[in-house]
């Protein structure tokens, strides 16, 4: 293609894209949510593995479908492309053996997975949302290394997977989210939900820009200055982790080759804070926000009116260039990041273990198939017949072939006392062809009622509190649900009731259960949380539900002291909230007291003022800090 | 293939580097964890490191890579019914393995397992060495070692503990040698590692985003300068590298004459015991990464400097959580070092 010398005829000229549109004036740019959309398209189809991909938040509609129609168009046509779909098992996204044609063949034949496939091109992940685990893995392995190491079914293989990925997150709150690892290694996190049918608009670039951009790319240069800028914005903005600094100088260089600049220019930088970076925001720069966000259409808009603010910056240059791509960035950033945060940063806690101990536990028999293992076949295991039959079949000739040598193996079975010489199967099977069938499922809950026994808190309302729990109980018995008790007096916190599903020995416990003393609220919460953590690791999900007035006076070495013991509460409370254990407080004291109240925020828990919570709210709130 | 990152283009991390320094030199230091923030260069650091490596020496026709100057006990059982005191054997130059586990690798892969393509082709029983047998000698890495199944590590571990690997299957009994430094990496949110196995390793090494501008922006400009050119990136940065490789043979020949006098091992013990670790591990790892690195250094002898800057990843793995302790382990540790050894 020609050289960067020949800026092509530039569709630009109307576009409102950062601050490079060259000198004349730019018109009062009207804002459309679509532009900055479309422009991911672009940069994305310029350089699909080098920006690694988009994760395209929206539901299925004609808004999505019409950007991915976009995106198509401009990716070169014998592009591959490939869909993959939610439970995609690991040998069809890494490959392995291809029996069918080992078989015909006689000798080994390795099947490419749909990420070699993809090669030089372009994934779509399905309901990016709920995909987690292994996949992720191989994805952010692919994306780091650009190829595909396939150790597997006694294959082994080599193949480049230089590929770009669209992860179509279909999440509908901060609940569902794409995998972290992944999110990471996308350049682009597009919100399309704000944007109507309406507001669709043509893209700012023809498929012949793009294919010149793409000739261009690797000569654009990038000042030492703007990526210190970009350094200093994604410090500013919270954004630790380095890959997004670097996103973001790659698509500065992307959106300057687009223009037919060999120099990226300061308005390609904030352009490129904007789309990468303002999405990533954990906090709100500190610079005093002046007249930040005048709050446009009704609805929660993303990107608003930073093209005045960019333009305005372009000319008063004296402003450091940091300052004006952070600039660039903060306009882009939703107004209600803070509120997001703060509610992302609570989830964040209790989805996080995505890894072994979650939600999703790996059991026997129940629950969905997630593949398959090797292995002895144990009671209660059931046998994936198909796999099991997969893997005896290359070794059918060595079987065979073994049978026909060593005639004294030739199994013989007494019947009746006479030899009766076993007919041969057709297939051999063995012990190590057993492929055993696993399945996840979601692990049963185990509530944990830390009851504060105490004559502060017990005398007068222990009588209510019982009486709540026992609701609670009986709803948890409905469900299934496990139950545990630990009740706190006196010097210390003792485990009443290990857990169980057992109504009538909970209720007994609950009934004998006296009251007075002092309050080691430090303790109860200890106990009550090394129980959950036994829990978890036992692969069930944990749910605190602590009943206090939250006036500790007894700290965790027995010994009396308001200061300490209350200190010691909140600090144990804290651990609560670290180890994302799904916490619950229900205050039972006369008046709602600030206290308790202190304690809930320690933790993370919802707090719940026992006057006011009568049984039915009660039991509505444990459904839904349970996730039931 | 592609070219990896330079070694010596890897901005701070200091600990990570030393401790993955300390394997190349000592191997029997018993593997190295490398966990932290995401996007820190650990697969970075692991993958430039195998390109660092000096060659060693093998037995020419060695399936597994043996040693020809090891002791009989160390050689695969052909290298050991061919060795005779007349004749050496004939040897060759290799690299350093350094083997990558891939996600999703099944574990006939990884222990080893019958030919397929000898079994199909030929109808007879052959034995496949699997990933442990080629990183004999060498490293074997594994990211997202915290994602990886349980049987899978279990396996693992055993095998690096005893420095054999033995397999059974389909009749078939073979036994060699495997001894690998094991290199660890995950990312702590994705999930934790079971306290057990966390003790199986040496060195553990904590890895987090560089906080201060300048070093991010010199980490993204030589990130950004090695994509746009990897082989031109890599060329300039040879000579640095020249210079650690030289540093880690200089290291492994200096090895032997380092000096562990009983002050130094009183220290390690009185450290270890101001720490509560469980059992011995604690202390002979940590004397040990101690001699690697005065060697590393040029020193002659295992000082309290060296002590005091390998004590946090020796140890802090091994320490019993106390829940009420928000500061960490590694803070734990620094403040003991500081009680003991007082700067």
């Amino acid at each position: 293609m020609a050289g960067m010398s020949a800026p092509p005829a530039n569709p630009l000229a109307k576009n409102p894209m950062g601050g490079d549109a060259p000198k004349p004036p730019p018109a009062p740019p009207r804002y459309h949510p679509w532009d900055d959309v479309a422009l991911v398209a672009t940069l994305f189809a310029v350089d699909p593995s080098g920006v690694g991909g988009v994760c395209l938040r929206a539901l299925p509609g004609p808004v999505r479908d019409q950007w991915l129609a976009d995106t198509r168009e401009l990716l070169p046509p014998d592009m591959h492309r490939r869909k993959i779909p939610l439970h995609v098992t690991d040998g069809r996204l890494l490959g392995g053996l291809d029996l069918t044609a080992t078989l015909r063949a006689g000798r080994p034949v390795a099947e490419h997975g749909l990420l070699a496939e993809a090669h030089g091109g372009v994934v779509e992940l399905a309901m990016a949302e709920r995909v987690r685990g292994s996949p992720v893995s191989y994805l952010c392995a692919a994306l780091d290394t650009n190829e595909v190491v396939l150790e597997r079914d006694g294959i082994a293989l080599r193949s480049p997977a230089r590929l770009g990925v669209i992860a179509l997150d279909e999440g509908s709150n901060e609940d569902e989210q794409v995998a972290d690892a992944l999110l990471d290694r996308l350049a682009f996190l597009v919100d399309l939900s704000p944007i109507g049918v309406r507001d669709m608009g043509e893209l700012p670039y023809s498929a012949a820009d793009i294919s010149a951009a793409r000739d261009r790319l690797p000569a654009v240069t990038i000042s030492e200055a703007q990526v210190g800028a970009i350094c200093e914005t994604a410090l500013a903005l919270g954004i630790y982790s380095l890959r997004a600094a670097l996103h973001a100088v790659h698509a500065a260089r992307i959106a300057a080759a687009l223009d037919g600049d060999p120099e990226v220019t300061d308005g390609q930088v904030n352009l490129a804070a904007r789309l990468v970076m303002a999405p990533r925001a954990t906090q709100m720069p500190y610079v005093p926000p002046e007249q930040e966000q005048e709050p446009p259409p009704p609805e929660p808009p993303p990107p608003d009116q930073d093209q005045g603010e960019s333009d305005q910056n372009q000319e008063e240059r004296k402003d450091p260039l940091a300052d004006q791509v952070l600039e660039a960035a903060k306009a882009a950033i939703p107004q209600d990041l803070l509120d997001r945060l703060r509610l992302g940063q609570l989830r964040r806690a209790k989805v996080r273990s995505t890894g072994k101990s979650g939600q999703v536990q790996q059991a026997n028999m129940r629950g969905r198939p997630a593949g398959v293992r090797r292995g002895d076949l144990r009671p209660g295991d059931r046998l994936n017949l198909i796999e099991t039959l997969r893997a005896a079949a290359p070794w059918q000739r060595v079987r065979r072939a073994e049978r026909e040598r060593g005639p004294a193996e030739t199994p013989v079975k007494r019947k009746g006392g006479k030899a009766v010489a076993v007919v041969m199967p057709r297939v051999e099977v063995r012990k190590d062809d057993f492929r055993i069938q696993k399945y996840k499922h979601r692990s049963e809950t185990t509530a944990i009622f830390v009851v504060d026994a105490s004559g502060s808190s017990a005398l007068h309302r222990l009588g209510e509190a019982k009486g709540a729990v026992e609701l609670l109980l009986a709803d948890c018995y409905v469900r299934r649900d496990r139950v545990a008790l630990v009740a706190f007096r006196g010097k210390e916190a003792e485990l009443l009731l290990p857990p169980t599903r057992s109504l009538v020995r909970t209720k007994r416990c609950l009934a004998d259960l006296p009251g007075g003393g002092g309050t080691p609220l430090a303790s109860g919460i200890e106990t009550g949380l090394a129980l959950a953590d036994a829990v978890k690791r036992r692969g069930g999900t944990p749910l605190l539900v602590i009943l206090t007035d939250g006036r500790a006076n007894v700290a965790r070495n027995g010994q009396g002291g308001r200061p300490q013991a209350t200190e010691e509460a909140l600090t144990v409370s804290r651990l609560v909230r670290a180890s994302g254990v799904a916490a619950m407080v229900v205050d039972t004291s006369n008046h709602p007291h600030p206290q308790a109240k202190a304690l809930a925020e320690a933790m993370d828990a919802t707090y719940m003022p026992l006057p006011h919570a009568d049984a039915g709210r009660l039991n509505a709130a444990v459904k839904a800090k349970a996730g039931l | 293939m592609p070219v990896p990152f330079p070694f010596s283009a890897i901005v701070g991390q200091e600990e990570m580097k030393l401790a993955l320094l300390i394997g190349a030199v000592d191997s029997r230091i018993g593997g190295v964890l490398v966990f932290g923030d995401r996007g820190t260069g650990k697969s970075t650091a692991i993958r430039a490191l195998a390109a660092l490596l000096p060659k060693m020496k093998v037995v020419a026709d060695c399936r597994y890579g043996c040693d020809p100057d090891a002791e009989v006990g160390v050689l695969c059982a052909e290298c050991r019914g061919s060795r005779s005191e007349t004749t050496p054997f004939k040897t060759k130059q290799v690299p350093v393995p350094v083997v990558d586990l891939p996600l999703g690798a099944t574990e006939d892969r990884v222990i080893g397992a019958l030919d397929l393509e000898m079994a199909l082709t030929r109808g007879e029983k052959a034995f496949e060495p699997g990933l442990l047998a080629r990183a004999h000698r060498g490293f074997l890495y594994i990211d997202e070692v915290n994602l990886l199944e349980d049987h899978l590590v279990d396996a693992l571990l055993d095998v690096a503990a005893s420095g054999e690997n033995l397999v059974e299957r389909e009749g078939l009994s073979v036994r060699h040698p495997a001894r690998f430094v094991l290199i660890g990496s995950g990312n702590p949110e994705e999930g934790e590692l079971r306290p057990q196995l966390l003790d199986r390793f040496g060195l553990s090494v904590e890895v987090r985003t560089p906080q201060d501008l300048q070093t991010r922006v010199q980490v993204v400009r030589l990130r950004d300068e090695y994509e746009r050119d990897p082989a031109a990136f890599t060329e300039k940065w040879k000579r640095k590298d020249a210079k650690v490789r030289k540093r880690i043979t200089d290291a492994q020949a200096l090895l032997p004459e380092i000096e562990v006098n009983d002050q130094a091992l009183e220290q390690a013990a009185r450290l270890c015991m101001a720490l509560g670790t469980d059992g011995l591990r604690g202390e002979l790892t940590l004397i040990r990464a101690c001699r690697a690195l005065a060697a590393l250094e040029g020193d002659k002898s295992v000082e309290v400097k060296h002590l005091r800057r390998l004590a946090p990843p020796a140890l802090r793995h091994r320490l019993r959580r106390d829940p009420l302790d928000e500061s960490g382990s590694t803070a734990r540790v620094d403040r003991v070092v500081q009680e003991l050894f007082p700067a």
